[in-house]
């Protein structure tokens, strides 16, 4: 991938859904936002400010109602059918008639690789998500945290440049959701992908992410743009002065004044 | 393998052995008229002595249920995946079914000997495939559409065309549903094809058999043909069964944790 192009290049963009119909929602408002290729950025905003919006808007699973989205300097759309992105749920969404290696094979069936390459990419997958010996189960033999894991593996499995994340650990107990943490920096680190993560913990955006955006309550406007600069992750990263610090920044950010209506 | 299938069977195996026990013993502590009910060891006596009208009688009739079953199902499905498919289907073709099913089809017996022949099978099939169809078409529908949020949005994720999302998630996410009212068809098929043989088709079947022995007051020997029937109908249940847990495997794994 080259840099010339920004991951994601939102600009004036507004959604509403059901526009001029009697039950109207405004979910965003003027968004502008830029994300630089092979970033980590967070999203995180009290609950209904459209952060899911904007992330199934980055993924032409809906449409802005004005403005513009580009990834890698296309269309929402033609990188939606280019594959250009994979995503990931906070329900797992994995196929439970499916084993675990042929989940994270799906959209390698669906763009037509060969069964030895499919193989061979769902093999180093199980390897890089350290479940090497569950190829063979199915879904429902695996803990929650196991199907998360495997969930961010098919998101990885046809090689996209952007990953689109969902409150993926939304579901997952605090020491499975650290652990997770850990293991979703190490596979950006390794992979270079630009990662666009939705949340509503506050301690995870800053843990996980080079930058925490704020959104305001519906209509969602870009409230707060926090730049995090922590280097590496390490275990004392969470016990560092500094991340209390970061972390009590984006708590100011998200205190809005009670909304009129 | 031997013993966890006595676990697993042991309490039916009580329970209906229990029963018989118990109804022989009751039949011969009160006697009553053979008409109200025969003893089992009378029933199985006049199952043995019969056993090759039986027997010809039971590959009729299960010919009847057979075919009827499999046209039925694959009418069922048809109609199923067009409903699924195409609004203009939904709305032609599901208040029909509706129709279809609402019509007392076994009234419809005398009729179709008229259309098709009085000893003709085709009546006696069509009123299988007129009975089966149904359960079959709304269950699956229903398991055809009701598919998860997640999984739609996923499959959009990957531009999966319409037709992989059919294959992918729909048809399998159908396969309880589909299997669930195989079970039940399987039952009314044998339930239809009998009443309807009461009326018309082969007179060596179930139905005429059981017809013949109540109106000569040889009770055992129609409640032989019934047992016949019930054996059919078991037959095809766990034939069912069996292709359900075949063709679903990820439905038997057990699951090591929450």
């Amino acid at each position: 991938m080259t840099t010339e192009h920004a991951a994601v290049e939102i600009v004036d963009m507004d959604k509403y859904f059901n526009q001029s119909k009697p039950n109207e929602v405004w979910a965003l408002d003027a968004i502008n936002l830029s994300i630089e290729t092979g970033s980590f950025v967070s999203l995180i905003g009290p609950s209904g400010c459209g952060k899911s919006t904007l992330l199934r808007l980055m993924g032409a699973l809906t449409h802005p109602t004005n403005g513009q989205i580009l990834i890698n300097g296309k269309p929402a759309d033609d990188a939606r059918t280019d594959r250009d992105y994979g995503m990931a749920f906070q329900h797992s969404g994995l196929f439970k008639w499916r084993t675990i290696s042929q989940n994270i094979e799906l959209p390698l069936e669906l763009m037509g690789w060969g069964k030895q390459d499919r193989k061979a990419r769902s093999d180093e997958l199980l390897e890089l998500i350290k479940l090497p010996d569950f190829g063979d189960h199915y879904p429902s033999e695996l803990s929650g945290g196991m199907r998360q894991r495997v969930a961010i593996a098919r998101s990885l499995s046809f090689r996209p440049s952007l990953l689109l994340m969902d409150e993926p650990f939304g579901a997952l107990d605090e020491m499975t959701r650290e652990h997770m943490q850990d293991e979703l920096l190490d596979i950006w680190r390794r992979t270079g992908k630009t990662i666009v993560f939705v949340t509503h913990s506050i301690p995870e955006a800053v843990y996980l992410s080079q930058r925490v955006i704020v959104l305001s309550p519906r209509p969602g406007r870009i409230a707060s743009d926090i730049p995090v600069d922590l280097g590496e992750r390490v275990f004392e990263t969470r016990e560092d002065p500094r991340f209390f610090e970061k972390v009590t920044q984006v708590r100011e950010a998200l205190r809005f004044e009670e909304s009129p209506q | 393998m031997t013993s966890r299938f006595l676990k697993a069977a042991g309490p039916a195996v009580i329970l209906g052995v229990g029963g018989v026990l118990l109804w022989e013993i009751a039949m011969r502590v009160i006697q009553p008229e053979g008409f109200v009910l025969p003893a089992p060891s009378e029933i199985l006596a006049a199952f043995a002595e019969n056993a090759g009208d039986i027997w010809t009688a039971t590959v009729n009739t299960g010919y009847i249920v057979i075919t009827g079953l499999v046209a039925g199902v694959i009418l069922g499905l048809a109609w199923a995946l067009a409903v699924s498919r195409f609004r203009i289907a939904n709305e032609t073709l599901t208040p029909l079914g509706i129709m279809l099913n609402a019509i007392p089809i076994i009234a419809l017996a005398p009729i179709f000997n008229a259309w098709f022949g009085l000893l003709s099978p085709v009546s006696n099939q069509a009123i299988v495939v007129i009975l089966v169809f149904f359960p079959i078409f709304i269950n699956t529908t229903r398991g055809l559409t009701s598919i998860d949020a997640t999984e739609h949005e996923l499959m959009r994720s990957y531009a999966a065309s319409k037709w992989d999302i059919t294959r992918e998630v729909r048809f399998p996410n159908a396969m309880p549903y589909f299997f669930t009212a195989l079970k039940i068809s399987a039952s009314l098929a044998v339930i239809g094809a009998i009443v309807a043989e009461y009326f018309g088709g082969r007179q060596d079947a179930l139905g005429p058999l059981i017809v013949q022995n109540a109106g000569l007051t040889r009770y055992a020997e129609a409640w032989a043909a019934v047992l016949a029937g019930s054996i059919l109908g078991i037959l095809l249940y766990l034939a069912a069964g069996a292709i359900e847990r075949a063709s679903m495997p990820w439905m038997s794994s057990v699951s090591a944790s929450g």
